[in-house]
């Protein structure tokens, strides 16, 4: 391994130099060797013993040859098609109003004057609450008999719970979307913020002293500056809500499912031929949540390249 | 940005965060509460009493491999994830960006496909449904995690002061234990409660793997949301959410809570 270069861009990029030293490969080898290891055996194997039993044939009649016809079962299931519209649709829609919200918190939360410091702390808090908790919280409130129905009659809104809009196990998947907003806000806005924070409002002066109101500073010098990371950022979100389980299972309706629902549905099937099948959905979700990851590591080192990250 | 502005935008946060929390509480200290009103008909513990007597038992039960797991899986990942860390902190060497890859895949790719395509030979292995097959699964992506952690702690600590304490004649080992831990502490701490958390809100791996015989605290409040005793799934809840409030506390203490950021 050659120093050279990455001294010269320690130089080029004023990183600390004690980060950027040296070590033999065999020293750091050793040290990363278990951890790598571990996620490369478990989760790596996982992945590649869960494609090797959907391209398996059930029951084992020849155990050697491989088929596809657990994948072209799937792909021709007229339920897969429909979960699967409804998993981008669910996925794409949260991420999107998740997105729109955080742009707008992390524009606020960055003006915030030192007496409100405490709220950077308050939004934080969703990231860490797991999934099923939010789950339950929303059933209580937006179910038939939940908390919102009791409020809107009592407001006279409506007159029975039965004229509550259907918000949970719904067709539209308002309740899933809901959950996931709440969750994923705090994600993006604080990938913004860490952007805001390094870029420093010169631009935005410069834009001021040229007359450009506020929507045009906003569209033509903070989007632009927070465009890679609030990618990265949303891919990362529409990866997670494409495959999580939770939230749909508690919050989703029979049918069609969320994707995931489906697959563990079939994979736990008292039919045991249609493990095979829900193991090949598992390596479909996989395998699109892969190319998303791909995606926005790329993108972040686009930008990371272009120095707006650190 | 005006004051009044800023209240109300503090407000509008602070009660679209709290607002679940409240709804929670309410009914977990409901006794009896009809549709429609607005408010529990009498207040109580009945649910909380059950919760830690009547049932306390099974709840127990669950809670308590609920956290032997979750210690588990974050001593492990740290005592693995601290080289790890070190190294991908303090050198810079060729392969950084592929291994970072590799460690973000499985912080983000559901534990659904992973645990499926694991459980047969999981199952083979011997440690299907067993305590330490559930850790194994949890280690998949709890290990990641601390792993970037520990990066982030690691690319922030001078190792000048281990030559210090080398140049003064101390062994390897003791610069690790009386330099290198201490000063990395509040890090490593961090690192492992988020593995611990990542861990303990696990419910779908720890059901495929774990086959109903390893039961957690997400695993029986599964159970409890379909029984449909409305206070006792909220009180469950509360104490399923409250290590994540410890652990949010203690990264803003130590870290002004920027590492959070991957948590799921």
């Amino acid at each position: 391994m050659n120093p050279e270069p990455s001294k010269a861009s320690t130089i080029l990029t004023g990183t600390d130099a004690r980060t950027r030293e040296s070590t033999s490969l065999s020293t750091t080898g050793v040290l990363v060797a278990p951890a790598l290891l571990v996620v490369v055996v478990l989760f790596g194997g996982g992945l590649v013993l869960g494609l090797i039993q959907s391209l398996a044939h059930f029951p084992a009649a020849d155990p050697d040859r491989l088929t596809f016809e657990h994948f072209a079962n799937v792909l021709s299931d007229p339920d897969f098609l429909r979960s699967l519209t409804l998993t981008l649709y669910v996925s794409t829609t949260s991420t999107a109003i998740a997105a729109v919200l955080s742009i707008m918190l992390a524009l606020v939360l960055i003006s915030l004057s030192v007496k409100y410091r405490f709220v950077h702390f308050i939004f934080q808090i969703p990231l860490t609450v797991p999934h099923l908790v939010i789950a339950v919280a929303v059933v209580f409130m937006l179910s038939p008999t939940g908390f919102f129905s009791r409020l809107a009659l009592k407001f006279g809104l409506i007159d029975s719970s039965a004229s509550f809009p259907l918000l949970i196990n719904d067709r539209r998947g308002i309740g899933i979307i809901l959950a996931y907003v709440w969750k994923e806000i705090p994600f993006i806005t604080l990938m913004i913020l860490s952007v805001l924070r390094n870029t420093g409002v010169e631009l935005l002066e410069v834009g001021r002293t040229l007359k450009a109101g506020p929507w045009q500073r906003f569209r033509y010098i903070t989007l632009p500056t927070i465009s890679p990371s609030l990618g990265a950022a949303c891919l990362i979100v529409f990866a997670y809500t494409f495959g999580a389980f939770e939230i749909p299972f508690l919050l989703g309706q029979t049918y069609p499912m969320m994707l995931p629902v489906w697959a563990y549905k079939n994979y736990s099937d008292v039919d045991l031929l249609a493990r095979p099948e829900g193991i090949a959905t598992g390596i479909i979700i996989a395998g699109v949540i892969i190319v998303a990851i791909v995606l926005s590591q790329t993108l972040i080192q686009a930008a990371r390249r272009r120095g707006a990250v650190s | 940005m005006r004051p009044i502005k800023q209240n109300v935008i503090s407000t509008a946060v602070i009660a679209t965060v709290g607002l679940p929390f409240v709804v929670l509480m309410i009914w977990s200290f409901s006794n009896r509460w009809f549709y429609p009103e607005l408010w529990p008909r009498q207040w109580g513990f009945r649910a909380w009493d059950y919760v830690f007597g009547t049932a306390g038992f099974q709840i127990m039960a669950a809670l308590v491999q609920s956290v032997l797991v979750a210690v588990v899986t974050a001593l492990i990942s740290v005592a693995i994830g601290i080289p790890a860390g070190r190294a991908l902190g303090l050198y810079e060497f060729k392969g950084k960006d592929l291994i970072s890859v590799i460690l973000t895949l499985p912080v983000i790719v559901p534990p659904l496909c992973v645990a499926m395509g694991l459980h047969l030979w999981f199952i083979k292995l011997g440690v299907a449904s067993t305590f330490l097959g559930v850790v194994l699964v949890h280690l998949t992506f709890c290990l990641p995690y601390s792993v970037f952690v520990l990066w982030g702690v690691f690319s922030n600590y001078n190792p000048d002061y281990e030559g210090q304490a080398r140049s003064l004649g101390v062994s390897s080992w003791k610069v690790i234990v009386r330099v290198m831990l201490p000063l990395t502490f509040p890090g490593i701490v961090v690192a492992a409660l988020f593995s611990f958390l990542l861990s303990w809100s696990q419910y779908l791996s720890t059901l495929i793997i774990g086959g109903g015989r390893v039961t957690t605290l997400p695993i029986l409040l599964f159970a409890l949301m379909g029984s449909g005793d409305r206070p006792v799934a909220a009180a469950v809840s509360i104490v399923f959410v409250a290590p994540a409030f410890v652990a949010l506390a203690f990264s803003a203490r130590y870290l002004g809570g920027k590492s959070i950021a991957g948590i799921r």
